[in-house]
């Protein structure tokens, strides 16, 4: 039994997590935040620099070959300082879904791109307020020429390259697009974590490339291996909530103690605890089904994402709670952890739908 | 990252996994009530010669010391037995205690004579033993216990004189020695005044009375003690350290103390799956789904988290309070999933005839017994303290119990 990361992996995360308090501070974050830029161009570029943005690509395609457990460790860490890049738009699901489903010359040609951070991609889902599903998908591709509208897309605004779901003939079809060529209209939308950009794209005969076959099931096996990534980031984000609600909690008083020493403080604190180690413990498992290719990783997705969705949910928001009123300030972090856990609670699609994953993918399984 | 066992485990899992297949019944098939406990005296019946069976093939005491008869192995191969035995019908429940909690503060505090007379025998199942300790005025505030012991006169070797009422007592009704926490001065502060012993259950002038639990059956005992004698040879640690004795029983409560039994995911989901609602099947409703999504991730990440701890047992780590996660989650999910089977079954979920109703009563049977889980072995609140105090290293509540005489204090109803 061996179901922890090793001593290079742990190594890994011990460089990443020092690099981080040093470079992505809260005042960085902020800047993001407060709109000053989209998103963090010196961290990004660092991070090419250092081989994360790689670290999953094979060295035949310009990566540095790591592999998806040391992603995974990366991943915590940037959820726990809440970088403000576009790391998941274009790595847990760009680099994932062309090495799913790009062609030899496909990964030969954007690979390289997306490992040393100068190709930014995204994938282009959502339509709107509708859920998104292959019925539902009224994007449409013929003659190699894609229309339609994708709202809201996560680092649309500043991708150059989408993934786009589209109708096909009578199917669905993954998309390539390149949004700084013609026919792609792009505008930022406001939300609520713009730490993290959104953009609506608009697209008028914009020239798309085929990517891999049947467009729906790749599309999940996509999501399946970003929602295990995510939860990493969510494990992370939900890690730093439990100490900063544990550190304020020590240091503050009330009626003559430490409001940690309180038992309404505490038991919310063991809850926090008891919710962030079940997700870590999910995340560990997808992470092994994701690192292996197991036949396990659909339930094993599906699992470690409701679980961190759910802790992430909890842990940012009782922080507030613990915080009092000064968590609810503009100048305490603590809505910054909190307006993430409703971004990436969402951006993979809702509790709702992956909790109806789940059940399926369970009894398909039961019924084999 | 791997699920596989170091050769060495791997070879311990084969040899354990032959002697369960040639000595046991597996549970797949098997006689349910007896699988899933459901039948006391039958699994009382059974639990003899089976750890009987166990101590000759070398599966008892698997990491007690060999100088006492177990087989001196690191933690995780008991680990890896349990695995192998939790397939089969295989009754350990009387044992559990004994060489869970009992034994273990023998071998820290007992005269090498007094362990080897004792351990031998508790492995090989032949004597039975239970932990006195929980007190109608100290239950979750154990040290709280009023139950006195006075010497017999002014000899360095005088004997004890007991008098005092226990409660919670698993086993006391078949036991033949107890572990026993007593209060021998009154006027020192709470933990400082008492003093442990271990007895012989049969010592004239203890009465065992069963309690009827809300659920029905009796698997708890108060314990009266009036005038019983014990020699002063069967004090485990010094006079007025018996807080000390206590905390290393505890600490082997936290490895002993399991996790709920069904019904739980599997259970809820195959029922969903054969019950047909007004819209459809259950499966396909999504609020049913919901429910059991949540169920299904809480029940993975304790299994999760299990391999986690096996993997730093396997490094020769100690799992720490952590475990304390297991007993919180589980008993809640335990008593949730039995509610929700109930509701399933619709108005006929009260019904417990277990020829009537789904899985023979059993998520009837668990909306009972669930409440018990939940306060046995620690309630949720203490396991929540223990989290917040042991591991997240937060303050404890302010005392008022630990300076002064204990005679002052208020204490239980009191």
């Amino acid at each position: 039994m061996n179901f922890e990361f090793d001593d290079d992996q742990r190594m890994l995360r011990d460089q990443a997590r020092r690099f981080l308090l040093d470079k992505c501070p809260a005042d960085v974050v902020r800047q993001t935040l407060e709109g000053e830029q989209p998103f963090d161009q010196d961290l990004w570029r660092q991070f090419a620099e250092m081989g994360w943005l790689g670290a999953a690509i094979p060295e035949e395609y310009g990566g540095s070959g790591m592999g998806h457990l040391e992603l995974c460790v990366l991943a915590e860490e940037l959820g726990r300082s809440l970088a403000p890049t576009p790391f998941a738009s274009s790595i847990y699901l760009g680099s994932e879904a062309l090495m799913v489903a790009g062609t030899e010359e496909q990964k030969q040609s954007y690979l390289p791109d997306i490992a040393t951070g100068e190709a930014i991609w995204c994938l282009a889902l959502s339509e709107g307020a509708r859920p998104a599903t292959a019925t539902n998908t009224t994007a449409t591709v013929s003659d190699g020429k894609l229309n339609g509208e994708k709202v809201p897309v996560a680092d649309g605004d500043i991708a150059h390259k989408a993934i786009v779901i589209a109708k096909d003939g009578s199917g669905t079809g993954l998309f390539i697009v390149d949004l700084t060529g013609t026919g792609v209209e792009r505008s930022a939308v406001e939300t609520l974590d713009p730490t993290r950009s959104q953009a609506k794209l608009s697209f008028t005969n914009a020239p798309a490339e085929r990517l891999g076959g049947d467009g729906w099931p790749l599309l999940e096996d996509i999501q399946d291996r970003a929602a295990v990534l995510l939860a990493f980031e969510q494990v992370g984000g939900a890690q730093a909530c439990l100490e900063m609600a544990k550190d304020y909690a020590m240091g503050r008083y009330a009626f003559g103690r430490p409001i940690a020493g309180y038992q309404a403080i505490k038991h919310r604190l063991a809850d926090m605890y008891v919710q962030i180690e079940l997700a870590r413990s999910n995340a560990y498992f997808g992470a092994w089904a994701l690192s292996t290719d197991a036949a396990e990783l659909p339930v094993a997705a599906a699992t470690a994402r409701i679980s961190a969705v759910e802790a992430f949910n909890y842990a940012s928001k009782e922080n507030i709670q613990v915080h009092g009123g000064m968590g609810f300030t503009w100048e305490f972090n603590c809505h910054l952890y909190y307006r993430r856990a409703r971004q990436t609670a969402l951006v993979l699609g809702s509790l709702r739908r992956w909790k109806d994953r789940l059940i399926n993918a369970l009894s398909q399984r039961n019924a084999a | 990252m791997d699920f596989t066992d170091t050769p060495e485990e791997a070879a311990f899992r084969v040899k354990a996994r032959s002697f369960l297949a040639e000595n046991a019944q597996p549970k797949a098939g098997g006689d349910r009530n007896l699988a899933t406990g459901a039948d006391k005296s039958g699994m009382l019946a059974a639990s003899r010669p089976w750890q009987a069976k166990k101590a000759a093939a070398g599966f008892a005491g698997i990491t007690m010391a060999k100088e006492y008869g177990g087989q001196g192995l690191s933690p995780i191969m008991e680990v890896i037995y349990r695995q192998e035995e939790a397939e089969f019908i295989a009754p350990r429940g009387v044992y559990e205690i004994g060489l869970g909690m009992c034994i273990p503060t023998m071998l820290a505090y007992a005269t090498e004579e007094q362990k080897q007379r004792y351990a031998g025998p508790a492995l090989r199942g032949e004597e039975i033993w239970c932990q006195l300790f929980s007190e109608p005025a100290g239950g979750s505030d154990l040290a709280g216990l009023r139950t006195r012991a006075d010497r017999d006169g002014d000899g360095d070797d005088a004997d004890w004189i007991i008098n005092g009422q226990k409660i919670w007592t698993s086993g006391a009704q078949f036991s033949d020695y107890g572990i026993l926490v007593t209060r021998s001065d009154f006027d020192a502060p709470k933990h400082k005044g008492l003093t442990f012993f271990f007895l012989s259950m049969k010592s004239p002038g203890i009465e065992v009375r069963p309690i009827r639990q809300a659920s029905g059956p009796a698997n708890f005992n108060e314990v009266y003690f009036t005038d019983v004698r014990i020699p002063d040879s069967q004090r485990l640690g010094a006079i007025g350290e018996g807080w000390k004795v206590s905390l290393t029983t505890l600490m082997n409560e936290r490895f002993a103390v399991g996790v709920a039994p069904p019904p739980d995911f599997e259970e809820v989901f195959d029922l969903a799956r054969e019950t047909e609602l007004e819209d459809g099947p259950a499966l396909d409703n999504a609020m049913v789904r919901d429910r059991l999504a949540d169920w299904y991730v809480r029940k993975q990440g304790l299994k999760n988290s299990h391999f986690r701890t096996m993997t730093a047992m396997s490094r020769g780590e100690t799992p720490g309070p952590e475990s304390s996660i297991n007993k919180l989650v589980s008993a809640t999910k335990y008593q949730e999933v039995s509610f929700f089977g109930m509701e399933l079954q619709e108005m006929l979920g009260i019904v417990t005839d277990p020829d009537t109703v789904a899985l023979d009563g059993l998520f009837q049977s668990g909306a009972l017994s669930s409440p018990g889980y939940r306060i046995a072995g620690g309630t949720d609140e203490i396991l929540r303290n223990i989290i917040a105090e042991r591991v997240l290293g937060l303050p404890q509540d302010v005392r008022l119990d630990k300076v002064g005489s204990f005679r002052d204090l208020p204490t239980g109803d009191k």
